[in-house]
């Protein structure tokens, strides 16, 4: 059974059937030479806002939400300098191909490197303040009366003089004929009544009574659904498979080949699918990487860590010189893993093809890349390409740079032109055909002098670089360097160090893989956090000094870093002993422009049980736009960041990925959750820092080095359970 | 042919003998409140309630509940009355992405049913769901205010 599209209001775009057949958003209407007007009718004040004549104010959002909240966050930006009333915001997606037609009137829709609001908010805080003075205008020019003496509060404006008030559902037509504003002044922050409240979330309510669809649920008429098997061997290709064994199967409608490796069947339910395809005999050419195991990766990832070549991303001084002359050293070899986003709704989508028109639904992160990949795979031009954003199931990186997903709905459709074709992945193909956290290794090398100065760090990183897989045009710039590969420990931008050493180079083997990476939520600062935050811990330890004392020596240019530091360090109690039985960490780090920090208590029975009791986690993100949003990005940032600790490693034999599903690859439960206390700093200034990312880096390093204090065992390696040490 | 009684209402349903109850209930009764996450029993996010008891309906075939009284996210509430579990979670505002919540309010409702005033020891038994964005500190809280509403 087929039931009609039920699509959520903010997404109305997507109900093809809503308006003429299609898209009307933007399209210009005979009544009103230069009003944009939106699917229903009502008229744009400005690309970012719609007033409904029922007052209702339709805010735009292009950045995708995924749980992180910035659809409430970007609207909250927008109602500020507006002057709306809050209970009246609904907000809705724009389309990528309108976006295209209207020559990008949005921007950017790209959803990561926690970007939504911090790279956004000026644009997007001038389209609410453009919006109200052409309301205030247009209500000054119906009374006749100068837009001076009148003030927009609540939806209302109001002409002091007379006490006359008009509400802007009354005022939008008239202000939509307006010229926008060209100078465009924004509220001083000292004065916002909407930034920086916990604001509750637009979209809660349809995600606790079923009634919120994402793309897994999307329905369309005439559907049929497609289960999909790609190469377990990255890089191979399909060599046959035999339709006439499943052909005849219930309910299966087609069975396809996709592109050069993946394998679909199309049958009326994703079920029949999935079974028909599990039953279909397939032969692979693995090709040469079906020899590669997690141990020759590790190999040559090992090899890296002393090669004479490498990139450089941070130097001062001269290291080696001063390791050289060193009265102390020590060394110490990290490494972190593969791993996979697991997003709770795996990857899919949903495409209808003809030679006049491509469309794709899709819970995406990047509503223009999945247009750019219904471009290149549907081979149609722009003006008959379509993407409609569907609700994520979680993103965390996966559903951004990447659209395989994408590309594969549409090869499917292409071969039954005019049926929508649902392409849902399994969990396990989830699991085999991520783009994956890059694998690394580090080799830290520190030196004292005869008094216990540090008097140089080298930090050598070998292994896979993203860029070089994703945007190999950036190393072309960079003649073969990924800057990205340094973040959290860089020279200076948005991820650069928090201390400053006499002598310091940080170094990266390039060594890459077969295993495609991606950009894992926190990308490169995970890795870099645990290897730079640990050693530090150590360097303390062979200096004998106190972790944090140790730390704020080498901050002192650095004062957003240490105000993190300092105040995880009073809210965990640093300068009293812990409690008995329980063992402090720390950590820090600058990333995406935040600055953030953590101290937990934990204790561990019988050598290798670790119970988390208690993390205090500062971040300094300059503004914070939704304090109750900023907590649970927090908190749930931990429960990301303590799952890829402890539990998880993608290992890869004969060439694939060995874990499957959760029960190889688990992820956190409610009774290992500790409890997260979070301090928000607002350390202000021009730049603004993101949240959805920067403080799971903190979580490893600042448990390693607790661990450490409560077993003297010096963990260097994740995940944990590899180790034999489970969270409990 | 098969005859699932969910959130009161009966539906024929066509499905072969090995069909998991989650894809009868998603695909041939339409309702798609009840998440996919694993299909092997280990995030919960497909919870529903048969006889009042969580279950995992990825993990149990639509055949070996006809019958039964089955009831899923879109019946929880009675009318427009949301259920106590569900009001918890708007005012703690529990979900992020969201995807889990289904499962994860089915088994809450669940352990409230057994258990009026769980301990947080009650809780971390009950609730074995995962959740990706990691709402647990809220989830936990939620129950709490649930139990309290009574
Ligand atoms: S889908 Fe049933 S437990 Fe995961
Ligand atoms: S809210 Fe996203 S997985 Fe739980």
């Amino acid at each position: 059974m087929i039931l009609n599209p039920k699509i959520s209001r903010r997404s109305f775009i997507a109900g093809t059937a809503a308006v003429g057949g299609g898209l009307a958003l933007g399209l210009q209407l005979p009544f009103g030479p230069t009003v944009v007007r939106a699917a229903d009718g009502s008229p744009e004040i400005g690309v970012w806002v719609v007033i409904r004549p029922d007052d209702t104010v339709v805010i735009r959002v292009v950045r995708s939400e995924m749980g992180q909240g910035t659809i409430t966050g970007l609207a909250q930006l927008v109602a500020e300098e507006l002057e709306c009333d809050w209970s009246k915001v609904v907000t809705e997606y724009p389309t990528p191909g309108e976006s295209v037609k209207r020559k990008r009137a949005w921007g950017d829709f790209s959803t990561g490197g926690s970007r939504g609001i911090r790279t956004s908010h000026e644009y997007v805080r001038k389209g609410g303040a453009a919006a109200r003075m052409m309301l205030v205008q247009a209500a000054a020019n119906q009374w006749g009366v100068p837009a001076s003496e009148c003030a927009a509060a609540n939806s209302i404006v109001t002409h002091g003089p007379s006490m006359r008030r008009v509400s802007y559902g009354k005022v939008a037509e008239a202000a939509a004929r307006l010229q926008p504003p060209k100078d465009v002044k924004l509220k001083d922050p000292k004065e916002w009544k909407v930034i920086g409240k916990p604001m509750k979330r637009l979209d809660t309510r349809d995600k606790v009574n079923g009634k919120q669809v994402y793309g897994f649920d999307l329905k369309l008429p005439g559907m049929l659904n497609a289960a999909i098997k790609e190469c377990p061997v990255f890089g191979g290709k399909v060599k046959s498979f035999d339709v006439a064994r499943v052909a005849s199967l219930k309910g299966v409608r087609k069975v396809v080949q996709v592109g050069d490796s993946a394998v679909a069947v199309v049958a009326d339910t994703w079920w029949q699918a999935k079974t028909a395809l599990e039953q279909l005999p397939v032969v692979w050419d693995e090709g040469p990487n079906a020899k590669v195991s997690s141990a020759s990766i590790a190999e040559i990832l090992k090899a890296g860590l002393d090669a004479e070549q490498a990139f450089v991303g941070n130097q001062a001084g001269n290291a080696k010189q001063a390791l050289a002359g060193a009265a102390k050293k020590i060394e110490a070899v990290y490494a972190y893993p593969f791993q996979n986003h697991v997003c709770m709704e795996p990857m899919n989508a949903t495409a209808r093809y003809t030679a006049d028109k491509c469309e794709v639904w899709v819970p995406t992160q990047d509503g223009e890349a999945s247009f750019a990949a219904v471009l290149a795979a549907s081979g149609l031009p722009a003006d008959k390409c379509e993407v409609y954003k569907i609700n994520l199931g979680g993103g965390f990186g996966r559903r951004g740079a990447f659209q395989d997903y994408v590309t594969q709905a549409i090869l499917i459709a292409k071969q039954m032109p005019g049926t929508p074709v649902k392409l849902l992945w399994s969990r396990e193909e989830d699991m085999v055909q991520g783009r994956y956290h890059p694998v690394m290794q580090c080799k830290l090398v520190g030196g004292f002098d005869a008094a216990n100065n540090l008097t140089g760090l080298h930090m050598r990183l070998s292994g896979q670089s993203i860029l070089a897989a994703v945007r190999p045009a950036i190393l072309e710039q960079q003649k073969g360097r990924d800057p990205l590969t340094f973040q959290g420990v860089a020279d200076g931008g948005e991820h650069s160090i928090g201390y400053s050493f006499p002598n310091l180079l940080v170094d990266h083997a390039m060594r890459n893989t077969h295993v495609p990476p991606g950009f894992w939520r926190g990308v490169n600062i995970n890795q870099n956090a645990v290897f730079i935050e640990c050693f530090m811990d150590e360097l303390a330890e062979a200096a004998g000094q106190d972790p944090v004392e140790f730390r704020r020596k080498y901050m002192a240019k650095y004062p957003r870093n240490l105000a993190v530091l300092n105040a995880v360090a009073e809210g965990i109690g640093w300068s009293k002993p812990a409690p008995a039985g329980t063992f402090r960490g720390v950590a820090q780090m600058k990333a995406f422009n935040s600055y953030v920090a953590a101290a937990c208590e934990i204790s561990v029975q019988g050598g290798n049980k670790v119970k988390v009791h208690r993390i205090v986690a500062a971040t300094d993100c300059g503004y914070a736009v939704n304090p109750a949003q900023i907590e649970r990005q927090v908190s749930g940032s931990f429960v990301y960041g303590l799952s890829a600790l402890f539990m998880q490693e993608c290992t890869v034999k004969d060439g694939r990925i060995q874990q499957e599903n959760f029960n190889t690859y688990q992820s956190m439960r409610i009774a290992q959750m500790p409890k997260v206390e979070t301090i928000i700093v607002e350390g202000g200034g021009d730049v603004w820092g993101g949240i959805g990312e920067p403080t799971i880096c903190v979580a490893a390093p600042a448990v390693l080095n607790a661990f450490y204090k409560a077993t003297g065992k010096r963990i260097r390696t994740v995940p944990l359970k590899n180790h034999g040490i489970e969270l409990v | 042919m098969i005859r699932l009684t969910i959130n009161g209402k009966t539906h024929e349903v066509d499905v072969d003998s090995n069909t998991p109850l989650l894809w009868a209930i998603r695909e041939q009764v339409g309702l798609t409140g009840t998440k996919y996450g694993c299909g092997v029993a280990q995030c919960g996010a497909c919870t529903v309630h048969i006889d009042g008891l969580p279950i995992r309906s990825c993990s149990i075939p639509a055949r070996v509940v006809a019958g039964r009284k089955i009831t899923t996210i879109e019946g929880l509430a009675s009318g427009n009355t949301l259920h106590k579990v569900q009001q918890a979670w708007i005012d703690h505002e529990v979900p992020q992405c969201g995807y889990c919540q289904s499962g994860m309010i089915m088994a809450a409702a669940a352990l409230l049913k057994e258990k009026p005033k769980p301990t947080d020891a009650d809780i971390d038994e009950a609730m074995t769901n995962i959740c990706r964005c990691g709402t647990f500190q809220e989830v936990r809280a939620a129950i709490h205010a649930a139990a309290k509403a009574a």
